[in-house]
């Protein structure tokens, strides 16, 4: 129609009049490190998984996962995930059950058989993997998916290590580990069983091999001195968990003393109960608060009726019985003997009091540095021996298998790049996307889903797993708790909320962009945006 | 067809001929009888397809008929005196948007003092608006004028008012001959909208406009206005030969030719002015008339021509602008040769009836040059002179209506 | 109510989108497709929560019409900064006449369509507070009571903006504004005034009447889709805070429409026929503090010397909305 003159206008004609000139603080999409990625010792994407889970596609987010892991269906049975424990979540509810949905994911990939997506091009180098534990297993699986010919030589007549022969059936069975280690060998690895390898050097040098990555676990139990007669049976828990493995159970007895406060006295106890000891005492020569063992496993084994006497020491073991010491802790909260004594029945003493390292493979490598026990390595996890890498309980860390699957991951990317004639340059590490950063009230009401657990009697009668997986919706469900912290969901508010339609959306998975051309930089978006992955930075005029 | 028949009810019938598509009104004497004759058409179905909404305020039945003109919608609406002020905005809003509708404007004077009688006080407050302003004369031009002022404001896009003096028209019985729908029709095309508010072919409408157009805009509402002064008397003649009769048009002279003093005025007073200047021809005193039809656009040129060889010019006039004098008249003097040759009497305000005879008697005094270039007629100087001696003997000396009803005793006995 | 949250999702209808939801569920806000009735390039003030409400309002109305909509808009903010000459914002068809007469507007141009027989092209008329509680009350009570065919929105953002921060009817109490000054011992807007339109509204006994706040963008679309369903009168009261006016920064404008509702301050409700059928329940109650120390227009309360009477005062206004629309969430 032809228009009056000025007072009728076309439609839209607005666009002309480019309003972002007035803008002081441009909003900028970022994606922040979310915590539980932070605390990861497998450096897992956590919430960049979830994402994938919450909408129910299991795969994707399986695919997600083990880029970085190769063993969900383990971990979500054994990994004491800190990332919980630094959930964000946790400050609304309760944390997110990261866990327990990895464990999920694990499962429905062995349920699915799924296998990892196809190896880079072969690189024409070789690796040997000294030790089929959790670190070995890790780096053999980056390294191959990396395109390296990999031989692991295993001393021990399984592959697993300490998640075999340290971890109980009830907490991981044993079809689990099967199956997570196949799938890593399916992608081409060598698995030499009952290979122990005596000097590193020449097995290399014999391979030949163009790199090697120690990954030997702490299989030797520390003793303590306790004075004791010949009728004594004293055990250590290497001895125990080990002997669980094999065709010949352990012989415990009726009453079963375990000495010691870690996981590993916790993981003794319960198995004791499970052999059919009527009693399984732990004695620790301090209090619970100062357990080294997770609360939530020392729950679990009070529940099984597993006895604790805290603040004792042993101080002589007879055939029958034991003598213990009372403690009592000083200022500085280290315990002191009493002087008060007691005698309990005993017909076994188990010693968990930590493990040691053999290093012995490593003997006639000059210049290595050892000291209490571990073998010192770089930055980039190799030793002062070019070419020869170490992890896991070798080297100077805390002894998970987390953290054993976080130094395969990182062995393999600097062994990959020092084949390759380069150095690995990890990506610099994103601002922590930390509570303060969310505008939380967009997230749902919603509890932690408690996760089931076998019923007492089956639990103290088998080796059966005592936690028992989530279903598919309630998964999902935990999935979705996810605040998805410092990374764009795609929950269109910032879309929604621009009073000028300065944002444009890409479409699903592709995020969003800013239109400068109109946005004013009222910060609406940054303010309204759940996870916190939008931020103002000033214009600079 | 040929019938006797109220002023208003001429208007309304001849409204509805029109088509309307929307009505809306808030009753005011003296226009009720048109809208009421609207409203009773709609309501039996006689009227249709037709939307009469009964509003809650004059502000608010302008409003409406904005609303329906801009969306396309051929809108009537009518009022007047206090009413016309009560919906001043909006109606300055409908010629600034150049939204064609038309409204009756049945005059009246303006409060205070409240009066419901007829004078044009009303319509000359918004002489400047952007409104053509069309005066009718008799019941049947007023019939008439609304039948062309749809076809004026439509062809243009500029809104109408067809001004008709309230009770002495709206009230009266009088002949009119009131044409078939099939002649109305054939006058009258449907409303073809030069802007309209439309989903298929979105605009805004009503914008902000700054300095830098505010100008230009107002400059084309002018030329808008200048363009009516082309077809008003193009389709008067349209008219004529469609109706047979003369109607609208820009003026109406009468005995001006040879005229030494011609008699200016607006509306029916018309009528009684011819018939007093017939008296004084036959007297010998060489008296025109000239009827002004079309108030707004002013039309310059077909006054010049009017009064062209007058030596003097009488503006008979129901309103004034006070502290100046008469409106009309300074209208005229913009069409004069010689302004000072132009008297301004006024009259008929708020009611008073204007007598042949006192028309005589001003006009006779004009020719003979007694009287002064402004007079109000029939004005009682004995009231006035006391009220102005109240005033200054007194600070408190109360309200001036009332103590003027007082005086004239017989009026306030009246109406009680 | 109209609308019936959806709990869970991560963020449920909490958001404006949701991946996880099924596309019948999702806003029309996180489409596309939105019809961005109010186009960019406008000249609202930074954060502007009119801007805001509006393209939310329209654009579910113009979704719910299959984009058969006109819209009439009184004077004000929202009409200014959309269409100054050359340029308009809007991609609707829509007129500006008046400051006060946008009802009877919208009910011309509701008569047009029905005497067309376009009766499927609705009408919004929409406006400011002040262009609705004040000046176009008339107009407004009018086609209420007429019953009009017409969605009338009025967007409150507590006082006359446009002009620079002037008392309104809708202006709350206590409230600092160019004409009710923060001087004197009774600082700000009097106590005891200003008008409730959404009673005054039901009062007309008019289909459907709602409150709504940018803050809930999906109570707000069911709402005016809600509202869609209606033929007659229909009142939408919007509240959308002002950064200008109220004083608090401009990426907060959604934080205080939000901290108006979970405080009590703006009870979000909806109305058939002149009953209330259903209120938005407050999820994270906050005392009115929370929701009045942002805000500059009510700095007088905290300094120089607390204000404590007045914010009871404030408070107990909150608690009586509270208590009379039924907000918080009664366990059962």
């Amino acid at each position: 129609m032809k228009k009056p003159f000025a007072i009728t206008l076309d439609p839209g004609s607005s666009l002309a009049n480019h309003t972002g000139s007035w803008r002081t603080n441009r909003p900028e999409y970022v994606d922040r490190l979310p915590p539980c990625n932070n605390a990861c010792p497998a450096g897992e994407d956590i919430q960049g998984w979830l994402f994938h889970a919450e909408s129910g596609d299991y795969e994707s987010a399986w695919r997600a996962l083990v880029a970085n892991n190769p063993m969900p269906a383990v971990m979500g049975r054994v990994c004491y995930h800190p990332c919980e424990g630094s959930c964000n979540r946790a400050q609304l509810d309760s944390a997110v059950g990261i866990n327990s949905v990895e464990r999920f994911l694990g499962d429905e990939a062995i349920k699915r058989g799924w296998a990892f997506d196809d190896p880079a091009p072969y690189s024409g180098k070789r690796v040997l993997v000294v030790g089929a534990g959790p670190s070995g297993l890790s780096a053999a699986y980056h390294l191959a998916r990396l395109g390296h010919a990999v031989t692991i030589r295993e001393a021990g007549p399984m592959a697993g290590g300490m998640m075999r022969f340290g971890i109980p059936s009830y907490r991981l069975p044993r079809d689990v580990l099967d199956a997570e280690v196949r799938r890593i060998l399916d992608l081409g690895v060598e698995l030499e069983l009952n290979a122990r390898v005596d000097d590193i050097l020449e097995a290399m040098s014999d391979g030949p091999f163009d790199a090697a990555f120690l990954a030997v676990g702490a299989h030797i139990a520390k003793r303590a001195y306790i004075p004791a007669n010949e009728a004594a049976k004293i055990l250590d828990a290497v001895q125990v968990l080990r002997g669980m493995e094999g065709e010949e159970k352990p012989l415990l007895g009726r009453r079963v003393v375990v000495y010691g406060g870690g996981n590993t006295a916790i993981d003794v106890a319960r198995t004791a109960k499970r052999l059919g000891a009527e009693e399984a005492m732990i004695v620790y020569r301090r209090t619970r608060e100062k357990m080294p063992a997770h609360d939530f496993e020392v729950q679990e084994a009070l529940e099984e009726g597993v006895l604790i006497k805290w603040l004792s020491t042993i101080k002589q073991a007879g055939e029958q019985s034991i003598t213990i010491e009372k403690m009592a802790l000083d200022e500085k909260g280290v315990p002191q003997p009493t002087g008060e004594f007691e005698t309990l029945e005993a017909d076994s003493v188990v010693l968990a009091l930590g493990q040691d390292v053999d290093l012995s493979l490593l003997s006639r490598v000059p210049d290595l540095e050892v000291t209490d026990g571990v073998v010192k390595v770089g930055a980039n996890m190799m030793t002062s021996h070019p070419g020869v890498f170490a992890g896991g309980d070798m080297v100077p860390a805390e002894r998970t298998v987390t953290v054993a699957i976080g130094h395969g991951k990182k062995a393999a990317r600097h062994i990959d790049a020092w084949l390759r004639g380069g150095a690995y340059q990890p990506g610099g590490k994103h601002e922590v996307a930390e509570f303060g950063k969310l505008n939380t009230w967009y997230y749902s009401d919603a509890s932690k889903t408690v996760r089931p657990v076998l019923d007492m009697q089956k639990r103290i009668t088998s080796f059966d797993e005592v936690v028992m997986a989530l279903d598919e919706g309630t998964a999902l469900f935990e999935a979705r708790r996810c605040l998805s912290c410092g990374n764009c969901f795609e929950c269109d508010n910032c879309y929604g909320v621009c009073p000028d339609n300065a944002v444009i959306k890409l479409g699903p998975g592709k995020r969003f962009r800013f239109n400068y051309d109109y946005c004013k930089g009222c910060g609406v978006c940054a303010a309204e945006c759940p996870c916190g992955a939008i931020r103002m930075v000033p214009e600079e005029i | 067809m040929l019938k006797q028949t109220e002023g208003s009810h001429a208007v309304a019938e001849a409204v509805a001929l029109c088509r309307p598509e929307v009505i809306c009104a808030y009753p005011i004497s003296p226009q009720t009888h048109i809208v009421e004759g609207l409203g009773e058409m709609v309501k039996s179905g006689d009227l249709a397809p037709c939307e009469f909404i009964n509003v809650e305020s004059e502000f608010a039945a302008m409003s409406v008929a904005i609303g329906a003109s801009a969306a396309g919608a051929r809108a009537y609406t009518a009022t007047a005196s206090q009413g016309l002020l009560y919906m001043a905005e909006a109606v300055f809003n409908a010629a600034g948007m150049g939204l064609p509708i038309v409204m009756t404007v049945a005059n009246r004077a303006i409060g205070a003092p409240i009066n419901i009688w007829n004078d044009h006080t009303d319509s000359m407050s918004q002489r400047d608006c952007g409104w053509i302003q069309l005066f009718a004369e008799t019941n049947q031009e007023a019939l008439d004028l609304h039948i062309q002022a749809f076809r004026l404001a439509e062809e243009l896009s500029v809104p109408v008012m067809v001004c008709m003096d309230g009770f002495i028209l709206t009230h009266a019985y009088e002949r009119v001959d009131m044409p078939t729908q099939a002649q109305v029709d054939a006058y009258l095309p449907p409303f073809q909208p030069r802007q309209v508010l439309d989903p298929q072919e979105p605009v805004s409408m009503g914008a902000m406009v700054g300095p830098e157009a505010f100008t230009e805009v107002r400059y084309l509402a002018h030329v808008k206005q200048m363009q009516a002064l082309d077809l008003i008397p193009a389709w008067a003649e349209e008219f004529r030969k469609a109706f047979g009769r003369d109607s609208g048009g820009l003026i109406h002279p009468y005995r001006t030719e040879d005229a030494d003093t011609i008699v200016v005025a607006l509306g029916s007073v018309l009528g009684t002015i011819k018939d007093t200047v017939d008296a004084l021809r036959d007297q010998g005193h060489k008296f025109g008339v000239l009827g002004i039809t079309c108030f707004r656009p002013w039309p310059t040129a077909a006054i010049r021509e009017a009064i062209g060889n007058a030596k003097k010019v009488i503006v008979l006039e129901k309103a004034f602008g006070v502290g100046l004098g008469g409106i009309v008249s300074a209208n005229v003097r913009t069409s004069s040769g010689s302004p000072d040759s132009v008297y301004t009497v006024i009259a008929g305000l708020g009611g008073r009836p204007i007598t042949r005879d006192s028309l005589a008697r001003i006009f006779l005094e004009v020719e003979a040059g007694t009287a002064p270039s402004l007079t109000f007629l029939d004005l009682n100087r004995a009231a006035v002179d006391r009220a102005l001696a109240r005033e200054r003997e007194t600070r408190r000396s109360g309200p001036i209506a009332e103590a003027l009803l007082r005086d004239v005793g017989l009026v306030t006995a009246q109406l009680r | 109510m109209s609308f019936q949250p959806v709990k869970f999702y991560q963020t449920g209808t909490f958001t404006v989108g949701n991946r996880l939801l099924p596309d019948a569920e999702r806003s029309v806000q996180s489409t596309v497709r939105r019809h961005n009735s109010l186009n960019s390039g406008h000249r609202a003030c930074q954060g502007c929560g009119e801007a805001l409400g509006a393209r939310y309002a329209i654009d579910a109305a113009m979704e719910a019409t299959s984009g058969q909509l006109i819209a009439a808009n009184a004077t004000g903010c929202l009409e200014v900064f959309s269409t100054p000459y050359p340029e308009t914002s809007w991609q609707i068809p829509w007129v500006h006449s008046l400051f006060g007469n946008t009802a009877a507007v919208a009910t011309g141009i509701a008569a047009a369509m029905r005497v067309k027989g376009r009766s499927e092209v609705r009408v919004v008329a929409q406006g400011g507070d002040g262009g609705t509680t004040d000046i176009g009350f008339g107009c407004l009570s009018g086609m209420f009571e007429r019953n009009d065919d017409v969605l009338y929105i009025c967007y409150d953002n507590g006082g006359y903006m446009n002009t620079g921060v002037q008392r309104s009817s809708a202006t709350p109490p206590a409230a600092r504004t160019a004409t009710t000054m923060a001087v004197g011992p009774t600082p700000g807007n009097p106590f005891g005034q200003g008008k409730d339109l959404p009673a005054i509204a039901m009062a007309h006994n008019i289909p459907y009447v709602a409150t709504a706040t940018v803050s809930e963008l999906r109570d707000l679309e069911a709402k005016v889709r809600r509202a869609m369903e209606f033929r007659g009168a229909r009142y939408l009261h919007i509240l959308v805070p002002c950064p200008l006016g109220w004083g608090h920064d401009s990426a907060l404008t959604i934080r205080m429409a939000r901290l108006a509702h979970e405080s009590g301050i703006f009870p979000v409700f909806e109305a058939e026929s002149g009953e209330v059928t259903g209120a938005s329940k407050i999820r994270r109650q906050v005392p009115v503090e929370e929701y009045l120390r942002p805000q500059k227009r009510y700095a007088h309360l905290f300094s120089p010397k607390p204000r404590e009477d007045v914010i009871r005062r404030i408070q107990e206004a909150a608690d009586r909305n509270i208590r009379k629309y039924g907000l918080l969430e009664t366990t059962p």
